[in-house]
């Protein structure tokens, strides 16, 4: 997909800031080639401590989503009021805000899911995807931008959590979203469900993805 | 205030001439407190549907851990002793009991909660209990953060949940095969410390709550 580049929402005058793009290509750089888990290797914590169920991974991906945005706009909306010296305290105190109300929130609408989610809910603040998101985007665009960017950060995180975790419950628990997919006569790979099973799905993950790449290359270079 | 910028040069403040510390102050000040102004009003949104599902989590687990008793009855304790009068305050479940009754009014059993550290923070269960026989009902576990994959398998691994009814505390974990005696319990490969702390955390409750629940049945006070 090739966005025309039209310049939205970008304030002037901000050294670094990112070229000037139109809001679906911000939103679709996040899902796609600088996907957070795929290709940038952030937030790789949750991804691997997360995704042994697909209730799990859709909740923490929707989860960071939340925060992405509403963290992405605050600090749009305020990064010119903030001071430079205290620019990461700030940008940390508005992720952690967003995280609390997540978890508030997961836990008044969706108690299971909150309490099998458990301490990695809070650890979203130390996701690097928020801050950097933050300090590298937010902080040098409009609100709409960042907005955009969250939005395409988080639905890329989530795609990728939906992908390994449902891998992972399928063969580690033979369900998906917990219902029983192939009978009582499956023996579940319980490997794929414990840490190792993250690892493993993720670099076979990695390798499945570097290989459709190689692949187009190669048709790329073949057509031309 | 910002540090004056300029196109691809590194954004710092000059040497000397950075922000002021009171407008520093300033800028975390109002961060801070509207931050808190945000959290404590979701808090005060959402507390009500987190307590209604604390609620209705603790009703399933009365009814789990003492097998669907028609109604209970719930005793607590103060100053060191079974009263049916609830104390002032917040309740503190671990000194809450419920007993539960059959539809011919005979007690089923005493359902307790109680809390210990697990493997990495409070594992917090409901235990069933029948002080006439001395006997485990079972227990449900009503909250732990123990290592997804592992450790929460003393939630979700019904061959080691489903082995309480019917022994006799004090429990003893062991490894590798069936208990052999009714204190014996399996522990579960991969999780000895969650599933040891699940036993320890039964017999430090029985052990604490047998004598308040013999002298409540002796004279109806304890």
């Amino acid at each position: 997909m090739t966005p025309e580049t039209t310049a939205v929402d970008t304030p002037d005058f901000v050294p670094g800031a990112p070229p000037p793009a139109t809001l679906v290509a911000d939103i679709w750089r996040g899902i796609s080639r600088e996907n957070p888990v795929l290709v940038q290797f952030l937030g790789m914590c949750p991804t691997m401590a997360v995704t042994n169920t697909l209730a799990n991974g859709i909740a923490m991906g929707l989860a960071t989503l939340f925060v992405l945005v509403g963290s992405g706009l605050i600090v749009a909306l305020f990064s010119k009021y903030i001071a430079h010296e205290v620019r990461i305290t700030s940008y940390i105190l508005i992720i952690a805000t967003f995280v609390t109300l997540a978890d508030m929130i997961l836990a008044a609408t969706f108690p299971d899911i909150s309490r099998a989610l458990g301490p990695f809910m809070p650890l979203i603040v130390a996701n690097c995807l928020l801050l950097g998101r933050a300090e590298a985007f937010a902080a040098k665009v409009g609100p709409v931008r960042a907005v955009a960017d969250g939005l395409g950060m988080g639905l890329g995180f989530t795609a990728s959590l939906v992908l390994l975790s449902t891998i992972r419950e399928v063969l580690g628990r033979g369900s998906l979203l917990e219902h029983d997919l192939f009978g009582p006569r499956f023996e579940p790979w319980v490997f794929m469900v414990m840490p190792p099973g993250g690892f493993l799905t993720l670099g076979l993950a990695l390798l499945g993805l570097a290989f459709i790449i190689e692949l187009r290359k190669r048709r790329a270079a073949r057509i031309a | 205030m910002t540090a004056t910028h300029q196109h691809g040069a590194p954004v710092t403040p000059a040497p000397g001439r950075g922000t002021p510390a009171w407008r520093l102050l300033v800028t975390l000040a109002i961060a801070g407190a509207l931050s808190g102004w945000l959290v404590a009003t979701v808090y005060d949104i959402t507390l009500p549907a987190v307590k209604r599902h604390a609620a209705a989590r603790l009703e399933q687990a009365v009814r789990e851990v003492l097998h669907a008793p028609v109604r209970w009855d719930t005793l607590y304790v103060v100053h060191d002793s079974l009263t049916r009068t609830a104390p002032a305050g917040d309740l503190d479940p671990t000194l809450t009991a419920y007993v539960g009754y059959d539809a011919e009014g005979r007690r089923l059993g005493v359902a307790i909660t109680a809390a210990e550290p697990g493997f990495q923070e409070l594992v917090t269960l409901m235990i069933g209990f029948d002080p006439a026989s001395g006997t485990l009902l079972g227990f449900t576990v009503v909250a732990q953060k123990e290592t997804p994959g592992l450790g929460d398998k003393i939630e979700r691994d019904s061959l080691f949940t489903g082995q309480f009814g019917g022994r006799v505390p004090p429990l003893t974990g062991v490894r590798g095969h069936a208990g052999t005696t009714p204190s014996e319990v399996q522990t579960i490969t991969g999780a000895t410390i969650s599933s040891r702390a699940v036993i320890r955390i039964i017999n430090h409750a029985i052990e604490r709550w047998r004598p308040l629940l013999d002298r409540w049945d002796r004279g109806g006070t304890s």
